[in-house]
């Protein structure tokens, strides 16, 4: 069997590519969408740990994959509102990059 | 035999997910994001969790992500200069990045843990089916949460909506 | 297989829910009301606030879990659901005059407003990362629509995605940590990760968990150096919206953070608490020292808030009994003062033209002689002048934190306060001792502006004379 640090560690790869590219991309596009690769690092983790950890308590038993489902639907819920966001800037000011958007300072 | 697919499914996630934060085009980004969404689902078959590699493919690669095309499309993708051009922007998100990437490795790669007996063993859920035991849990143990997701769509659905559509003009008296 | 039944309790999420339920009949009402009439969805929203309270109220003491362990009722969650619902309310009294001013009297404000009050509330009583985690986003999702609502305004639609960026880029961290800790303890679950700790020492996974759900809950209660996005999103929002975020996330988030690791982490206190008070004294000091530095009164609150946040978090350190009592208090405290200290700023505001520079505020005491005596008692009170609200809190608070031996940190704290006294009499000064300033002529007070500045200025006043029934309520606020 696999082990489980090979997913922890693949999921920790991603988890950081996302990062880097939320935070070097300006393009809010692209941030977005490195948000999205963090929030499914963590699924790999959360499903991983199902399969491998011994649950605390009977009621735990499938929490992972369950709490990997709440995640997907959450980054739906967050992809449609962000996307809309980023339409409604781009309508009133033609342009995604969060430097132009930036009117005020950091 | 298995971990020589796990192999092949990690080293095109990792490329893939490389691509989409290196790529400058947009839409190269997002089909590069599709590919990291689609070797993720192969992990989950890996790990024996069939419906949320269906799940994955379905919502993240089928919907979230076609949402994003055609916003990109919408927008011209002309207008990016991929990786921020401020150099010490992009050399913090690096040294962040490589940081936190360093000491989750060190820790994680320490986690020796032996795998599961809870009583939703693989086995078991290959007998009764994935599918039906979450479903089964979703409405019993997890049906606070379950509802709580449900409140957090109608927001995203009003939220856009909001966004999204023409103010009707409000009397000005 | 066997059918199971679910562990169903509607009663001890009656305030939630029925701050949900109001949300859907505003937004159905939303289509039946004419555009002359939107007023009264405020109207109906501020009732179901209170319905929801009355709940929360035959809930104290109750101490009943429900949903398999998931919520709890116990009277610190009831403390901060009256908390998170008296700020809502106030909000929703400023914000029926401010959006109609602002030509966004839309069903939708109120809508989103109670939906991120129902997250709230999920939030302070869930005892599950699972349930607190979707508490969190349910409250942030509507906050980022909140913030960009003046979508005509530039400014507000950049407020509305820095905020989302921000917040969704917090949130996986904060996610991150939850998976870490389910990993390392086999459960989401506080009173079972609690548990699991008590028999067997941390692993280092746990360790990065716990450190990357501070990070989560650093960004949402914006404590230094997770602020940056504060100032930004806090000015360009608009104001009644900043005025309820600046108070009721706080005050939900503080309740989790609270719950999450005085009670589920008390094993691994060592290296938290000493984290927690590096970031204290981060909070208070930069937060002070930048308000200093602000003309604008709506950026200036922003930085005050942030330092609110680290007199706090020192209640945290403390991590006593009277620790989280006098948390419970100072969030009360700073609830009022801080909505009666942005009621007067929109109480001098002209229809849609803002008053938010410093300097706007010359000559107010002459022209507006109630409203400057209410903003000067608000600014008073967040200083921590006796014998208002601000004062009480933060004498619980440094007095919590002397008694468990952190009298050094309590020390800072009262340092810190003196700096803000400077900032906080600035516009003091310019109402009371300056000309009055071009542009006062056509300035009403809308009655309904009045009402909660009233309701604000007496609570700030009650909860600094007589602040013992609150400490009462504040000091049952068991955590289980």
């Amino acid at each position: 069997m696999i082990p489980l640090q090979f997913y922890l560690i693949v999921a920790a790869i991603l988890f950081c590519l996302g990062l880097f590219g939320a935070l070097a991309r300006r393009n809010a596009v692209a941030i977005l969408m490195g948000i999205e690769l963090m929030l499914n690092a963590v699924n790999i983790n959360l499903v991983a740990f199902w399969r491998y950890v011994k649950p605390a308590a009977p009621t735990m038993d499938l929490a992972g994959q369950i709490f990997a489902l709440f995640v997907v639907t959450l980054a739906a819920a967050e992809a449609a509102i962000g996307l809309a966001l980023i339409i409604a800037i781009y309508r009133s000011r033609d342009t995604v990059n969060v430097e132009d958007v930036d009117l005020m300072k950091w | 035999m298995s971990l020589l697919v796990f192999y092949l499914f990690a080293a095109i996630a990792v490329l893939a997910a490389l691509g989409m934060v290196v790529l400058r085009n947009p839409v190269h980004s997002a089909l590069s994001l599709a590919l990291v969404f689609v070797s993720l689902a192969a992990m989950y078959v890996l790990l024996s969790a069939p419906f949320i590699a269906v799940a994955q493919v379905m919502i993240y690669a089928g919907a979230i992500l076609i949402l994003f095309v055609f916003v990109i499309m919408l927008l011209s993708p002309g207008t990016d200069q991929g990786v921020g051009a401020l150099k010490a922007q992009r050399g913090l998100a690096i040294l962040f990045g490589a940081a936190l990437l360093v000491l989750l490795i060190a820790v994680l790669g320490g986690a020796v843990l032996p795998p599961t007996r809870g009583t939703f063993t693989p086995e078991a859920i290959a007998a009764e089916g994935d599918t039906q035991a979450v479903g089964a849990l979703l409405f019993t143990n997890f049906l606070l949460p379950f509802e709580i997701t449900s409140i957090l769509l109608l927001v995203a659905i009003v939220g856009v909506i909001v966004l999204a559509k023409k103010r009707q003009s409000i009397s000005k008296q | 297989m066997p059918i199971l039944v679910p562990d169903i309790n509607l009663r001890i999420i009656a305030p939630a829910l029925i701050v949900t339920v109001t949300a859907i009949v505003v937004l159905l009402g939303e289509l039946v009301t004419p555009a002359e009439r939107k007023r009264w969805l405020g109207y109906l929203s501020i009732a179901g606030l209170v319905v929801a309270a009355f709940a929360a109220f035959s809930l104290w003491g109750a101490n009943a879990s429900g949903f398999s362990g998931m919520v709890v009722a116990d009277n610190f969650g009831l403390f901060l659901t009256l908390t998170i619902a008296l700020s809502a309310a106030l909000s929703i009294l400023l914000s029926i005059p401010f959006i109609h001013a602002h030509e966004i009297d839309q069903g939708e404000y109120y809508v989103l407003l109670l939906a991120s009050v129902a997250g709230m509330i999920v939030m302070a009583t869930a005892t599950d990362l699972i349930v607190i985690f979707l508490g969190l986003e349910l409250l942030s999702l509507p906050l980022y629509i909140l913030a960009a609502f003046q979508r005509e305004d530039t400014r507000s639609l950049e407020a509305g995605i820095k905020y989302f960026l921000l917040g969704a880029f917090s949130s996986a961290f904060f996610l991150y940590g939850i998976a870490l800790v389910f990993g390392a303890t086999g459960t989401t679950n506080l009173a079972k990760i609690a548990a699991s700790l008590a028999q067997s020492a941390g692993s280092p996974m746990l360790s990065i968990g716990v450190g990357l759900l501070m990070v989560g809950f650093a960004f949402k209660v914006a404590l230094v150096p997770f602020h940056w996005w504060t100032p930004d999103v806090y000015d360009g929002a608009p104001t009644t919206v900043t005025a309820f975020m600046s108070v009721a996330v706080k005050a939900a988030a503080f309740g989790a953070f609270f719950r999450t690791f005085q009670f589920a982490l008390p094993a691994l206190a060592l290296d938290w608490r000493a984290v927690a008070a590096v970031l204290a004294v981060l909070t208070m000091t930069l937060g002070n020292v930048a308000a200093l530095l602000q003309s604008n009164v709506k950026r200036m609150l922003a930085y005050s808030s942030i330092a609110h946040a680290g007199y706090i978090l020192i209640a945290l350190v403390a991590m006593s009994a009277n620790g989280l009592s006098s948390a419970l208090f100072y969030l009360l405290a700073y609830t009022v003062t801080n909505l009666g200290a942005f009621g007067a700023v929109i109480a001098l505001s002209d229809g849609a033209r803002e008053r938010l520079e410093i300097k706007d505020f010359a000559g107010a005491a002459r022209e507006h002689p109630l409203v400057a005596l209410a903003l000067t008692i608000c600014l008073l009170s967040l200083a921590g002048f006796p014998p208002f609200a601000g004062f009480v809190g933060k004498f619980l608070i440094f007095g919590a934190a002397v008694e468990t031996g952190w009298a050094w940190l309590a020390v800072i704290g009262v340092l810190n306060s003196l700096v803000s006294v400077y900032f906080y009499l600035r516009p003091v000064v310019q109402m009371y001792m300056s000309e009055p300033a071009e542009g006062w002529s056509g300035i009403r007070v809308a009655p309904l502006v009045a009402l909660a500045l009233l309701i604000a200025v007496i609570s700030v006043i009650a909860l600094g004379v007589f602040p013992a029934p609150a400490i009462a309520l504040a000091a049952g606020g068991l955590i289980r």
